[in-house]
């Protein structure tokens, strides 16, 4: 089953084209890499999808057990109800707020009593914040932060931010998961440790993720396919083997060869 | 379970008790009508800086105009008791209804848009409320203002008794509103806007929405003040209800801590009496409270409930060195 369809999507920034005919159709539990070098467009894609930026051209169609929709131009919080959570390159927690409450936000487009409820303090509130709280513990309980659930997230090491990034997004209960720079900052045992994390909770949740990632050691190692992107646009595709060994990603990557010719 | 019921008890307990002993000290004679008074406007001022608070502290979109939420509120709760005869307590309610009303329609536009801009433009609006309310002779009696609204009670002995205890449940009420609410998943909701407003999108809040329901209720409790306010004075006049007024109710929220209520409660009473004290100064003392506020922007921007809090610290410092391993297993 295919889980998104982009056909054709540009964007314009002014008379800027960053993204051109970007095509990507993602299959139901793949793990696809999006790397390119710097201002190449790879963060302008998952802002497009996720609906930050709605793109100038083209159309973007999410599939889930609910049916196909067409989400193009749809706002974050519609996209992220509909089943496609999303990390920040540059991780964007609620800082001043506890581990717990982080987790606790994102249940919360699925909260059934409304705000009169809680002002009085009915039984229907205590009931399911009650259930809210033991989902976030329980999600916090299985990435090994549970004890810290009553810290501020701006005091956790670097590592367990991001660690706290994904459980928050996996609360929104995705079916599709895109990480932005997921190993971003991490030395070489960290970095090992976030492969086996998203390998982990590929299969813990049935997962379809798609990641964009500078660090060729985890693209290579955990994508089964990967995209190539430069100047906004596709400029390969296919497996870690396939993408290493192509002269158009080596030439994007480290420029000519010595003594080529134009 | 039983910790809830706890609780309950507790906080009801403490509200009654502290009635008990504001009104007895009164009724002795100990807390004399001057002070009576001063206490019942710190209430008024509580609340609708509790409102602001919401907005600006826990929503953490800074609204400079709530002083004309309060005109809203002042004028329609006179209209219903002067002309239509309505009763005090829905007066009071409809009033609020009225002004939260305005602060939707005002809101719908203003709140797309984002930090300084949604400041000047809610300054702004402050404004023109009260210049309509200057012009709209017929109704609010313009500029030389509207006499012979009715008080709490006419009682001359029991008045201010009376009106106290009017204005200290609305405060109580208010108090609650707030705490219930942003201890629930919207209040959440509410806060991670504040925290950051990409985030909160991408975690499927409906960011326009909660800034809507913040602000229209916001709108709502100031203009409840504003309602008690009226009946309280007995008179109103547009010049009452300046930017100045507005600008009160934002250092109360900033001195007391945004999205603190506890501070809000304190610095609203401290504040309300220094204003008093500070009488004897005349003009200048319009002076010192901007001081207050560079001065705490400077050393302290978390504001009373920091230094509360750094007070603590410090205290558990020096005193209590040696008693660590009481907080390790006291709590049983």
């Amino acid at each position: 089953m295919t889980v998104l369809n982009a056909k054709n999507i540009s964007i314009y920034f002014g008379g800027l084209k960053a993204v051109s005919n970007f095509n990507l159709q993602i299959e139901e539990g793949e793990l696809i890499g999006l790397i390119g070098p710097n201002g190449a467009g790879k963060t302008t894609i998952f802002n497009m999808i996720t609906g930050v930026y709605t793109p100038t051209e083209g159309e973007i169609l999410f599939n889930t057990k609910k049916g196909t929709k067409n989400i193009t131009g749809l706002k974050p919080y519609q996209i992220t109800k509909r089943g496609l959570a999303r990390t920040f390159q540059n991780i964007r927690l609620f800082k001043d707020l506890t581990v717990l409450d982080n987790v606790r936000i994102a249940f919360h487009f699925n909260v059934q009593y409304n705000p009169l409820q809680s002002i009085l303090q009915t039984p229907a509130f205590y009931k399911e914040e009650e259930e809210i709280t033991q989902k976030a513990l329980d999600l916090l309980d299985i990435f090994n932060i549970r004890q810290k659930s009553q810290e501020l997230a701006k005091n956790l090491p670097y590592g367990e931010q991001r660690k706290l990034e994904i459980t928050r997004a996996l609360a929104t209960h995705p079916s599709l998961l895109f990480l932005d720079e997921p190993a971003a900052g991490m030395n070489p045992q960290e970095t090992k440790d976030l492969m086996n994390l998203i390998e982990f909770i590929r299969s813990k949740f049935k997962l379809t993720i798609l990641l964009i990632e500078h660090d060729m050691n985890l693209v290579m190692g955990i994508c089964e396919r990967i995209i190539v992107l430069n100047y906004g646009q596709t400029i390969a595709e296919g497996t870690p083997a396939e993408i290493s060994k192509n002269p158009l990603v080596i030439k994007a990557y480290l420029g000519k060869e010595v003594g080529e010719d134009a | 379970m039983n910790k809830r019921r706890k609780n309950f008890l507790i906080s009801l307990a403490a509200i009654i008790g502290s009635l008990i002993v504001i009104i007895g000290l009164m009724y002795l004679g100990i807390l004399d009508e001057y002070t009576a008074q001063i206490l019942t406007f710190g209430a008024i001022n509580v609340i609708i800086a509790l409102g602001l608070n919401l907005i600006s502290g826990f929503t953490g979109q800074l609204a400079l105009g709530h002083a004309g939420f309060m005109a809203i509120g002042a004028y329609s709760t006179a209209f219903l008791v002067m002309q239509a005869r309505i009763p005090l307590l829905p007066a009071i309610l409809i009033g609020g209804i009225v002004t939260a009303i305005f602060g939707f329609v005002i809101g719908f536009p203003t709140l797309r848009l984002k930090g300084d801009y949604l400041a000047i433009v809610t300054l702004g609006f402050g404004e023109i409320i009260r210049v309509i309310m200057i012009n709209m002779d017929s109704v609010t009696g313009g500029a030389a203002g509207l006499k012979g609204i009715p008080s709490f009670s006419d009682d001359i002995n029991l008045g201010p008794i009376i009106s106290f205890i009017w204005v200290y449940l609305f405060m109580i009420a208010t108090i609650l509103l707030i705490n219930n609410l942003m201890k629930s998943s919207h209040g959440r909701a509410i806060v991670s806007i504040r925290e950051d407003e990409i985030a909160a999108n991408a975690m499927g809040i409906n960011v326009f929405y909660y800034k809507m329901f913040s602000f229209t209720l916001s709108a709502f409790i100031a203009g409840i003040g504003g309602g008690l306010y009226a009946l309280l004075f007995g008179y109103l006049n547009p010049t009452m209800f300046s930017w100045l007024k507005s600008m009160d109710f934002v250092i109360i929220v900033v001195l007391g801590g945004m999205g603190s209520i506890v501070g809000t409660v304190a610095t609203g009473f401290i504040l309300t009496y220094l204003q008093e004290f500070l009488r004897i100064l005349q003009d200048y003392r319009l002076v010192i409270y901007p001081l207050i506020l560079i001065f705490v922007m400077l050393f302290k921007p978390t504001g009373f409930v920091g230094i509360v809090e750094d007070t603590k610290t410090w205290v558990k410092r020096v005193f209590l060195k040696k008693k660590g391993s009481m907080k390790a297993g006291g709590r049983g």
